[in-house]
């Protein structure tokens, strides 16, 4: 009798432990394919908006003289010249970081890593302008770029956030500012 | 004190070298800013916390230089470079360094 009552009560439990796992399973499947949805959305969304605002403000800066000329050619006259810098931290989305991933198995051209570097190289360039065009320069000279590693998340968690720093120094002709292009 | 990251200050010469000068500043990323960065990983984006992070390393590697060139009595600091580091998992030391240097018009 009592042997008969256990039995069932303990298959009952782990056909019940089964059932539940098999949720667990559906919900975690369901949490990615959200992530990946929202990801694939949303990511495409900023980043598109991102690259129309580059467009925007980089056809403003285009007068300003950036070149990553070490010194200052002798024929030119320079009245002042102070440090300039720019910097960002840029995330990439869950379905690219995912589709890195995948596509780091079998080797070949990232283009995804690609375009998060490029804007975010774009986007530090961009703000060390606006700081010296705010600052009354009329070029930057020696631009640099510099990687940093502060925001990478522990574990190997997909794409890590790009950390661009854009330095140089801005530079004031005596003359005014000159076209872009001379 | 004049900052630039060129090799010399036009207008201006060199009266006296006074070496490498350097500042550095090892910074970790913290909870709350994870919480943010964790969901920018989801949709992308700037991580406007971390790159306000950036900035105030990169400002206190500079300004830990500048003090080091005062003391040394310099006026400017040329040839400037930043270079980063990584020390160990969500820490990263930046580093600004140059040449401190007495100029004169």
């Amino acid at each position: 009798m009592v042997a008969s009552d256990v039995v069932p009560a303990s298959l009952l439990l782990a056909a019940g432990g089964e059932t539940a796992q098999g949720i667990m399973t559906i919900v975690v499947l369901g949490i990615f394919f959200l992530l990946i949805l929202i990801g694939l959305f949303v990511g495409k969304t900023v980043e598109k908006r991102h690259l129309r605002s580059l467009a925007q403000r980089e056809a403003v800066m285009h007068g300003l003289l950036t070149t990553n000329l070490r010194k200052i050619p002798p024929d030119w006259d320079v009245t002042a010249s102070w440090l300039v810098t720019g910097s960002v931290v840029i995330a990439s989305d869950y379905f690219k970081s995912f589709g890195a991933k995948l596509k780091n198995l079998i080797g070949g051209h990232l283009r995804t890593l690609e375009t998060l570097l490029v804007r975010a190289r774009r986007e530090a360039l961009l703000r060390l302008q606006e700081q010296a065009r705010r600052e009354g320069a009329d070029g930057v000279m020696n631009v640099r770029f510099e990687f940093c590693t502060i925001a990478r998340m522990s574990g190997n968690q997909g794409i890590p956030p790009v950390e661009v720093l854009a330095y140089g120094t801005a530079i004031k002709f005596a003359a005014g500012p000159v076209d872009g292009s001379a | 004190m004049i900052l630039t990251n060129l090799e010399a200050v036009t207008g201006k010469t060199v009266k006296e070298h006074l070496g490498l000068v350097q500042g550095s500043t090892i910074r970790a990323k913290h909870v709350g800013r994870d919480i943010m960065a964790g969901l920018k990983n989801i949709v992308g984006g700037e991580v406007k916390s971390y790159t306000q992070l950036l900035q105030q390393a990169r400002d206190e590697a500079t300004q830990r230089m500048v003090q080091q060139a005062e003391q040394l009595g310099a006026n400017a600091v040329v040839n400037i470079r930043y270079s980063t580091a990584s020390v160990m998992q969500g820490a990263a030391e930046i580093l600004a360094y140059g040449t401190a240097v007495i100029l004169e018009d």
